[in-house]
């Protein structure tokens, strides 16, 4: 069985977890996009920390009868694997975006310099960061 | 093409070429004083000099940033370039210039900021089908609660803005069904949105080719979107917001 310690620890982690995303998405600092993932994370974890039965129930199917919390630890650590992988795909995207910008601004001034020769070179050859003294 | 005290017509498009032609023309045939700008949302069928073709200013954007971020821009455009008044209208025809004097009214009148054309404000009116009208009704009655003001079509895009609502949605503007939690944005800014009945028509091109797995991660996405938003603090603009 698990221990009622254990339990209380879990869901009282879950929670907190939850609660940071929840602020992290108010505060702007995380899109609803991207924390689905987490909230289902919290949620899934909250559920199986607090319904000690259906943890207990879970365990028994695995044959992991020695040690019910550790299906906390598996559910975990998949959903971690999950969220990593998700944040890949979206770390690609981004990255192919970055490139398509770049090349679109440099397009851009290029032309703006064709237009106003007098600005040609302080437009085209103007470092990104200013150099210092 | 410049110009203040003048209106423009926003139209998002992602692949209309064979739809936006029409719509520019009835914009145009409406009102020839609109100015119209297409924000063409990463589009590879060649809608943007479709829509250049028909005199119509084109903001193509780079690659496809989703309806809200392709809205948005219209609505920097229009704040950027000083008009007074936006109306919004979508690419693919479904919604009828025709039908701009009754959201226009409102906001001449002054006893609004934002008018939304609503398919469903009368009865008998305009039938999706069954799963579309879960997600419709349950966006309607959430928003209704939370912002204790009847809103019967949360997802209409056909709108009407004055300044301060242009300033409003310039400086932030949700993403994926935007009009639903910009709805709750309005009511926490403290402007004042008015509904009007309109009639739609059915899309011109293609399909809404919402998945259902799609539509449940979007219901979840917007919902939860909408108690954030709720939970969220906001400045309440002046008479002139500069917005950004």
């Amino acid at each position: 069985m698990t221990p009622v310690k254990i339990s209380i620890a879990a869901s009282a982690a879950s929670l907190l977890l939850l609660l940071v995303v929840f602020e992290l998405i108010r505060g702007r600092r995380l899109k609803e996009r991207y924390a689905l993932l987490w909230i289902l994370t919290g949620v899934v974890l909250l559920v199986l920390s607090a319904w000690r039965g259906g943890l207990n129930t879970i365990a028994g199917w695995l044959g992991v009868s020695t040690y019910p919390p550790a299906i906390l630890f598996a559910v975990a650590t998949l959903f971690v694997i999950v969220v990593l992988l998700y944040y890949s795909t979206v770390l690609s995207q981004l990255a192919d975006q970055n490139t398509l910008l770049a090349q679109r601004l440099a397009l851009l001034e290029e032309r703006a310099a064709q237009k106003s020769p007098g600005e040609k070179s302080g437009a085209v050859k103007e470092p990104a960061v200013p150099d210092g003294e | 093409m410049k110009g203040s005290g003048r209106t423009v017509a926003i139209v998002p498009a992602h692949n209309e070429a064979g739809a936006i032609a029409g719509v520019v023309d009835a914009i145009r045939a409406f009102d020839p004083s609109f100015d119209v700008v297409v924000v063409d949302d990463g589009s590879t069928d060649g809608t943007a000099s479709v829509a250049a073709s028909r005199g119509a200013a084109v903001v193509a954007l780079p690659y496809n940033l989703g309806i809200g971020g392709a809205v948005q821009t219209g609505f920097k455009y229009a704040l950027g370039h000083g008009y007074d008044l936006a109306v919004r209208l979508d690419g693919d025809g479904q919604h009828d210039p025709a039908e701009l004097p009754k959201l226009l009214g409102p906001i001449e009148r002054g006893e609004a900021d934002i008018v939304t054309g609503s398919r469903f404000a009368i009865a008998g009116g305009y039938r999706p089908p069954l799963a579309r009208r879960i997600g419709i009704t349950w966006f309607a009655r959430l928003v209704s609660l939370l912002t204790r003001q009847k809103v019967t079509d949360t997802t209409s895009g056909f709108q009407a803005l004055n300044r301060r609502g242009i300033a409003l949605f310039a400086g932030d503007y949700p993403n994926d069904y935007p009009e639903v939690e910009a709805t709750v944005l309005v009511f926490k800014h403290r402007l004042r949105l008015v509904e009007v009945p309109v009639e739609m028509r059915e899309r011109e091109h293609g399909e809404s080719s919402i998945t259902f797995l799609r539509s449940v991660y979007y219901m979840l996405k917007v919902t939860l979107a909408l108690f954030v938003a709720m939970a969220r603090k906001y400045a309440i603009p002046e008479e002139e917001d500069a917005g950004r």
